[in-house]
């Protein structure tokens, strides 16, 4: 059997097995089986590394290997599934890997004590396994049926704690949420399917390439597998349900609804690039750069530090969402993989914290604080170094400032939006909305840093009792610390100001099979990209040093006050701190009129059809029952069948009398009958 | 006044009579003595037949077949009048009611 073939059954099936451990004898097992889970994920994670020091050691752009098996047969057409393993697989399983070994590792004492503790794992593991299905599936039919199980997944531990409300509310949401881009998801894949007959990417991709499929059907199935991006990576219009999705564990919140399953989208989209027509990838760009502005004018003013972050996740998949839309879809994934260290490490940072004063409250007996508002932190600094250090240098990185990881990406994603722009000559908006959200980026994460760590603590009684999280918790935070840092990605150049490196050519570019002003050939973009890279960087280092001077003169300096403003600035203030009513308004246009017509429908159903309708069936056969028990009762038993009985009685009773045992009688009878007979004959 | 009808005549005054005997008779065996003309009656129409109506010979035979029969019917009927008289006592067949039940 092929190595890679043995390598990926293994990272694919060890966490299935994990699960199915967990969920049926976890609890009878020592320390409740988290072993199990973290065995698996790290095995997962040491053949992952194995698999990408082997792409590493050998490189070749063009390295891929399918393997596919028959899944479904029937004499009209054939289901493969199967498994494609080529360089943004080996690097997005390593990514996986990383943060779910993270996750289980940081969760050993986040959820310590949890009475749903081996419950947890399995969970864990039944993502990770997941997970690893969208990213190894070779075509769409694998794909779907795990973004499914990953939607499962995320639905089963958002609601982890549904004793809470809140949990179990964020739960539902998320599932509905998702499967409304769901649907768009499968619209798009059958529209593929019924046009060229297979699920697999090589199959479509040559059938789009031999123009089975054009025009406007091609960008409705683009514009399809796009909703489903939509939903999945929390994309305006359906990004209400991510913030919601921080009712769930804070490792969770890292691993899932930060780092990989929300990027999973976007990784989707990457996969299928080359089917994009220039009309979708239009769209997909205007939505990905009002997503990421929108999304990150939001975040300002959120007081709950994981709120924060989950705006500023939605507003980060929106870059990666643009640079898809503009074409340069390497960038999306590079800054995906890069996002996926830093904002899962500022997940941990947070969890931490939260951590941290969870057991302050505890010992101080207080239940009424909110573990989660920064109102309640300030001056953490010096209690916790570690966690501090660890989430500046992701705060860094996520700002795109020189040396953290972040520059590199998100200046590709600017530089690709400017490229787009320049090529076009239109779009002039996008750059707007990139540049502005760098700018609101780097000023809300420092806002955070500056309300959490620094200044004078708020409430110094819990402040005392605070102290640094175990180790279990801090190995995480070193390992994607040193993940955000530029030189991981950069080598073997040392230029911190360098956009290139060994790590940005790990993935080619590939030309688009439909390619149009949007998407001109690989050549094309890269070379306008290459222009646009200087003065792309240049502006977004001033827009996030803008950004992060602004909120170091606000919540550190205190120079300029944040209350004033907020109030000269009430409308804008007002929107952003109510997000914009988006959920108002959905609650308005949709779930208000729905519930209506539900009652409607309820009030149709239950007053009028059930009880004229119905009830009313029931008493016309009632009535006629009652008509037919009388005829049969009064008319036929006791007058047909009664009356032949009586008659017949009667009859006999008369006839008895001639029956008078005299012989001499029946004699008469007889001669009598003799008598009548020959007057008959005569006659 | 040698002709058929007034045998025929003469023999369904005899079986009227002895079909009046057999109905209207209490006694038993005056019922038995009813039959005994009817059964004669008969033999009546079998001779007035075998002379006037071409039986022939046949006709004689069938009149003493039915004397012999009378006389074993005789010896039967006296027997089941005897078994009535030891029943009920009498030989009043208005007694004899138990074809009834």
């Amino acid at each position: 059997m092929n190595i890679f073939l043995q390598y990926t059954l293994l990272i694919y099936f060890l966490p299935l097995i994990a699960f199915g451990v967990q969920i049926f004898i976890g609890r009878r097992l020592p320390r409740q089986g988290d072993w199990v889970s973290i065995g698996a994920v790290l095995a997962t994670l040491v053949l992952s590394i194995a698999l990408f020091a082997g792409m590493l050691l050998d490189y070749n752009p063009n390295f891929k290997q399918n393997f596919s098996f028959t899944w479904l047969e029937t004499a009209n057409f054939k289901i493969s599934m199967g498994f494609l393993v080529d360089n943004i697989t080996i690097i997005m399983l390593l990514v996986v890997a990383i943060i779910s070994s993270a996750s289980h590792i940081f969760s050993l004492k986040y959820m310590e004590g949890d009475p749903r503790y081996s419950r947890y794992y399995a969970y864990l593991s039944l993502f990770t396994f997941s997970m690893n299905g969208i990213v190894l599936a070779n075509g769409f039919m694998l794909l779907y049926m795990n973004w499914e199980l990953v939607g499962l997944s995320s639905y089963l531990l958002i609601g982890f704690w549904f004793e809470k409300d809140s949990a179990a509310n964020a739960g539902k949401k998320a599932f509905l949420t998702n499967r409304v881009g769901d649907i768009g998801f499968f619209i798009g894949i059958m529209l593929l399917f019924t046009a060229i007959g297979s699920f697999s990417y090589g199959d479509i991709f040559a059938g789009v390439a031999a123009g089975k499929i054009t025009g406007t059907l091609l960008t409705l199935a683009g514009m399809g597998l796009f909703l489903g991006a939509v939903g999945k990576s929390a994309q305006f219009p359906l990004h209400i349900w991510l913030p919601d999705a921080m009712e769930g564990p804070t490792p969770v919140s890292a691993l899932i609804h930060a780092a990989t399953m929300v990027a999973a989208g976007v990784f989707m989209m990457v996969r299928v690039f080359p089917i994009l027509s220039p009309d979708a990838l239009i769209v997909i760009a205007y939505i990905g750069g009002f997503t990421a502005f929108f999304a990150a004018t939001i975040a300002i003013t959120r007081t709950d530090i994981k709120q924060v972050l989950a705006y500023s996740t939605v507003s980060q998949l929106g870059y990666m969402i643009l640079a898809i839309g503009t074409g340069a879809y390497t960038a999306a994934f590079f800054h995906l993989v890069i996002h996926a260290m830093f904002k899962a490490n500022l997940f941990y940072g947070a969890g931490s914290v939260i951590h941290g004063m969870h057991h302050a409250l505890h010992e101080l007996d207080d239940h009424k604080t909110d573990a989660q508002d920064m109102r309640n932190m300030g001056g953490i600094k010096s209690k916790m170094p570690v966690t501090y250090w660890a989430m500046i240098i992701s705060s860094l990185a996520i700002s795109g400032v020189p040396l953290f990881s972040g520059f590199l990406s998100k200046d590709a994603i600017l530089a690709g939006t400017l490229a787009l722009v320049n090529r076009t000559g239109a779009h002039y908006i996008l750059l707007f909305f990139g540049f502005g959200a760098a700018l609101i980026t780097a000023f809300y994460m420092f806002r955070m840093i500056f309300l959490t760590f620094h200044n004078e603590p708020k409430k110094p009684k819990i402040f005392d009792l605070i102290k640094e999280s175990p180790t279990a918790m801090l190995i995480p935070l070193v390992v994607l610390s040193v993940l955000s840092i530029f030189i991981f990605y950069t080598l073997p150049n040392f230029n911190p100001l360098s956009d290139q490196g060994w790590f940005t050519h790990l993935v080619e570019q590939h030309e688009s099979l439909v390619p149009g002003h949007i998407n001109p050939s690989v050549h094309e973009i890269e070379e306008s990209l290459h222009h646009s890279h200087f003065p792309a960087m240049i502006t977004s280092l001033i827009v996030a040093g803008l950004g992060l001077l602004l909120a170091w003169l606000m919540y550190f300096k205190k120079f300029i006050s944040a209350e004033v403003w907020a109030r000269r600035l009430k409308p804008l203030y007002n929107l952003s701190f109510n997000r914009y009513y988006i959920d108002e308004l959905y609650d308005k246009i949709i779930y208000q009129p729905f519930l209506k017509l539900a009652d409607w429908v309820a009030y149709l159903d239950w007053d009028v059809y059930d009880k004229y309708f119905i009830n009313g069936i029931g008493r016309v056969t009632e009535w006629v029952a009652k008509i037919v028990g009388i005829a049969d009762y009064e008319g036929l038993d006791q007058e047909i069948v009664d009356g032949f009985g009586r008659s017949t009685q009667r009859l006999g009773n008369s006839l008895k009398k001639l029956q008078t045992g005299k012989i001499q009688n029946y004699v008469l009878y007889a001669a009598f009958a003799i008598v009548i007979l020959l007057i008959i004959q005569m006659l | 006044m040698d002709t058929l009808q007034v045998y025929l005549i003469l023999a369904a005054i005899l079986f009227s009579l002895g079909m009046f005997a057999v109905i209207t008779r209490r006694n038993a065996i005056a019922v038995l003595m009813g039959i005994e003309l009817i059964l004669n009656a008969a033999n009546l129409n079998f001779i007035a037949f075998a002379r006037f109506g071409g039986m022939n010979i046949g006709g004689h035979i069938f009149a003493l077949f039915v004397i012999v029969l009378a006389a074993a019917e005789v010896a039967v009927a006296l027997a089941i009048i005897i078994n009535l008289y030891q029943n009920f006592n009498s030989i009043n067949v208005d007694e004899a009611q138990q074809l009834k039940q």
